[in-house]
């Protein structure tokens, strides 16, 4: 629901670092988002298009990976990637048990961009 | 053609929101007053809660409200009525509250006379959870109506908050909401997760949860 605020953070970000690096004009950008977010890439891009309209970045095409899920068991201390449709049901691999913290799933980056 | 390069950026996308926030808290902790943000979906009772909640802790502390709504002033009415600061921010339309529209809400109230400023976020369970708002602690509402599958549908929600209410136990007779699998099913997101059963409408349960939030607050205020 709040796309609209992200890809504005994703243009104004990209925007930042092209006079820098001389940018002509962005092809594409690389971004990394949680798998725990629920942001729908057709709806981020379709924002940016929006957004991006007359600037350098007009046209560019966002790759959107999803990064996995992270656990860590507080007892063994041992690290694994869950799926979403399993956060239902976390339990570490190597004891069995229960509690663990999550260390990774919620993250929202820009990894970089092409230009010309 | 000119060739296409790549330029590495690695850069947070909600940066500037998270500077922010944790900007505001520096500053609450210097003028010393504790920030909760209050989420839950839209009709779980969050504005009843905080009426009884202030009410429970019987003026221990002084507490100031700020309210968020897409497009109303009518929960802000409802606590100034009780003779409670209360400051209504209209979203217009945004789905969430933010560190710079908390810090907005804050400019409305004298935190002078403040120990306490309680957020009503916007009724969402999704974007809510997302963003960091400066609040010192987290806390959300899962009313009985809504079903015992409230973690496992909106898990990042169940994963950022640091206490569970679950409201309208009163109706718990008339559902077949399981209290415990709802437990279970929050504790297994989030292990630290403090969950109180409570009823904003008869009481019940609410001075435990009072009692609870007294004491984070007070060793706040007494915190060198």
């Amino acid at each position: 629901m709040h796309e609209l605020q992200v890809t504005e953070s994703i243009l104004n970000i990209a925007l930042k670092y092209s006079p820098a690096n001389k940018v002509k004009k962005i092809i594409a950008i690389h971004l990394t988002i949680g798998e725990l977010s629920e942001l729908e890439n057709e709806w981020i891009q379709r924002y940016f298009d929006y957004l991006s309209k007359g600037t350098i970045a007009q046209e560019a095409k966002l790759v959107i990976e999803r990064s996995p899920i992270r656990m860590k068991c507080d007892s063994c201390n041992h690290e694994f990637q869950i799926k979403r449709d399993d956060i239902r049901n976390i339990e570490c691999p190597q004891c069995n048990q229960k509690k663990c913290t999550l260390t990774a799933g919620r993250e929202y980056h820009i990894k970089h961009m092409e230009v010309m | 053609m000119e060739e296409i390069r790549l330029i590495e950026i690695k850069e947070e996308i909600h940066t500037d929101n998270t500077i922010k926030a944790t900007l505001l808290r520096k500053n609450l902790s210097k003028s010393k007053t504790f920030l909760l943000n209050l989420m839950s979906s839209p009709g779980a009772g969050k504005t009843t809660t905080i009426l009884k909640t202030i009410e429970a802790m019987g003026g221990k502390i002084r507490t100031g409200v700020i309210e968020a709504d897409i497009d109303s002033m009518v929960d802000a009415e409802k606590i100034a009525a009780k003779g409670i600061a209360a400051v209504q921010l209209r979203t217009g339309g945004f789905c969430h509250l933010d560190a710079s529209m908390v810090e907005k809400g804050l400019e409305g109230l004298n935190l002078d006379n403040l120990d306490l400023v309680i957020i009503e976020n916007v009724g969402n369970l999704v974007c809510p959870a997302e963003f960091d708002t400066g609040a010192i602690k987290n806390v959300m509402i899962l009313s009985v109506p809504e079903g015992d599958d409230k973690p496992l549908k909106y898990p990042l929600m169940f994963t950022v908050c640091d206490v569970l209410l679950i409201n309208k136990i009163d109706y718990l007779p008339l559902s077949d909401f399981d209290v415990a699998a709802a437990e279970a099913r929050a504790k297994n997101l989030n292990p630290n997760i403090e969950i109180f059963q409570i009823s904003s409408k008869t009481g019940e349960g609410i001075k435990a949860w009072a009692e609870w939030l007294l004491k984070e607050v007070t060793g706040f205020l007494n915190q060198p």
